[in-house]
């Protein structure tokens, strides 16, 4: 262990509520706080800061993920947890980068969380899988979709932004879009 | 197709909540009594959970890349990265160890030579007494010269300023003795026993050692006949009986003693320490064992001290012998080989010396 990274770290209940209202105030917070920790773990440990961006990134991801689900018990501190979990992501990154592993240079105490990174592996896969599904998917379907159920806009808009005569016509071709991505989602 | 299509929009209505309150309770009813379509309804729930999960994660993606572009990455890495160079880490950890270390290891030092005196004025004292004790030796040397010149006036003429003892390293005239009772002399006669002098040239000196080699090219000089003694190649031991002649006065001087110390003054290892009586005269005289081998030949004694000589080990004469160049020599220089002096008595060891111990007189 060496130098602690000095800032003002919010605390760790102010973060998860945070999360919980999607504060994008606390997810600043959060990103300035504790990038800064990776970074050193990464860079000391064979990694440039690209693969302290994806590790932390992933890291984020893992937590809001944790946190949404609402299984979140604030066992250990939000550092250690956040820490724990990009030094087992970045030791298996090594792993099949297949690079010598020695010992990894550590800068902060540690927590097991394959747990937490088996389950954020099943939806990282999903995701991997949607939006390799949303590609397929091809123009406009893909936009139809996403403005539909993910933008949540009305059909009646989608339906004058790609010129269909009446909603009915892009309610027609929703259903078809979605039966498309349903298949391509599920089936492969 | 139709129907599916309505089917679909009623579902998507009915999951962004934009249902009327009795077209609700109808979904809810048709839910319960229908379980096809309950499962329709789970099933496109679930696709556009899986579409708002991606959505989300798209999201939280983009906002923290915006956050990480705000950033300032340089001083981050500056901050947390490595100090590179292995050294400079262990350094930046071990320093205070080192200066601790050193810091422990000066005081143990200076107190141990604090301690012992070693900064006391005891030492200085040692140091000018040897200082004394070098130039005694040197005068002592120097003494061992016989001062010619301290004759008296009134006894035979005897041109020579200083004189000292030579001896014979081969049958053809070459003859050894030291560096000291030749240096700078303008000639060096060498005069037998018998009182017959020849005038030598110098072959070889060798100031290091304090050895010099002259040749006897006088047409009076005959062959000498094979040497009685040998040099001896190996060290002689402490305690073994030895015996030198030289000439301190115009005739020759028997002394007897033993080898005292394997090295010479001030811890020299080019020389024996002897206890054996010299005097002025004697120097560059063969110092010899029981058995007649030349162990060393005389070069000083030291002033203060009672019954300590010095000579020049053997070897070194051997060593100095090979160092001339065989080629620029008129005759060849070859060391007996045979020593006939072993087993005789010592009185009859001085009788077969004698003809070749010469006396070395500088002009």
């Amino acid at each position: 262990m060496k130098k602690e990274i000095k800032s003002s770290v919010p605390a760790d209940s102010e973060i998860v509520l945070g999360i919980l209202n999607d504060s994008k105030d606390v997810l600043n917070r959060l990103y300035v706080s504790y990038f800064p920790m990776v970074l050193q773990l990464i860079l000391n440990n064979n990694g440039n800061e690209d693969d302290a961006k994806d590790i932390f990134q992933e890291s984020v991801i893992v937590l809001y993920n944790k946190v949404k689900s609402g299984n979140f018990e604030l066992n250990s501190k939000l550092k250690t947890f956040i820490y724990s979990v990009c030094r087992r992501l970045w030791l298996k990154r090594l792993n099949a980068q297949s690079r010598t592993v020695r010992n990894v240079e550590d800068f902060s105490e540690f927590i097991p969380v394959e747990e937490d990174l088996e389950s954020h592996e099943e939806k990282d896969r999903q995701f991997e899988l949607m939006e390799y599904a949303l590609r397929q998917l091809g123009e406009p379907c893909k936009t139809i979709i996403e403005d539909y159920y993910i933008h949540n806009r009305s059909m009646q808009e989608i339906s004058d932004k790609f010129g269909y005569t009446n909603a009915d016509n892009a309610k027609t071709q929703k259903y078809k879009c979605l039966q498309r991505l349903k298949k391509l989602f599920f089936q492969t | 197709m139709n129907s599916d299509i309505e089917l679909l929009s009623q579902i998507d209505a009915y999951l962004r909540g934009e249902l009327s309150a009795s077209e609700m309770v109808d979904f809810e009813k048709r839910r319960l009594s229908d379980s096809d379509f309950d499962l329709k309804v789970v099933e496109h729930s679930n696709t556009v959970l899986q579409l708002s999960e991606y959505a989300k994660r798209l999201k939280l993606t983009s906002e923290m890349n915006a956050i990480h572009e705000s950033l300032d990455i340089q001083a981050l890495r500056e901050e947390v990265a490595p100090e590179a160079p292995l050294v400079r880490r262990l350094w930046k950890k071990y320093r205070i160890n080192t200066a601790i270390a050193a810091s422990v290891a000066l005081i143990a030092v200076a107190g141990t030579l604090l301690s012992t005196g070693y900064f006391s004025k005891t030492i200085s004292t040692n140091v000018s007494l040897m200082r004394r004790e070098i130039n005694s030796i040197k005068r002592s040397q120097n003494a061992l010269i016989k001062d010619i010149k301290d004759k008296p006036s009134h006894g035979p003429a005897d041109p020579g300023q200083f004189g000292g003892t030579g001896f014979a390293l081969s049958s053809n005239g070459y003859v050894v003795t030291n560096y000291h009772v030749i240096q700078g002399a303008d000639s060096v006669y060498v005069q037998n026993s018998e009182g017959e002098a020849f005038k030598v040239k110098m072959i070889y000196i060798d100031p290091a050692y304090d050895l010099a080699v002259l040749q006897i090219n006088d047409p009076e000089f005959k062959n000498l006949g094979t040497l009685p003694y040998t040099f001896k190649k190996s060290p002689s031991d402490v305690g073994e009986d030895v015996f030198t002649i030289g000439f301190p006065r115009d005739e020759q001087v028997y002394g007897k003693g033993y080898v005292s110390s394997r090295n010479g003054y001030a811890g020299d290892t080019v020389a024996y320490q002897v206890s054996i009586p010299v005097n002025p005269g004697n120097s560059g005289g063969p110092l010899l064992d029981n058995r007649g081998n030349v162990i060393g030949i005389i070069n000083g004694k030291q002033a203060l001290a009672d019954g300590a000589a010095f000579a020049i080990k053997s070897t070194y004469i051997l060593k100095s012998i090979e160092a001339i160049p065989q080629d620029s020599l008129d005759d060849k220089l070859v060391l007996n080989k045979r020593n006939s002096l072993s087993g005789l008595s010592r009185k009859d060891q001085f009788k077969k010396l004698e003809p070749y111990i010469y006396m070395v007189k500088v002009y």
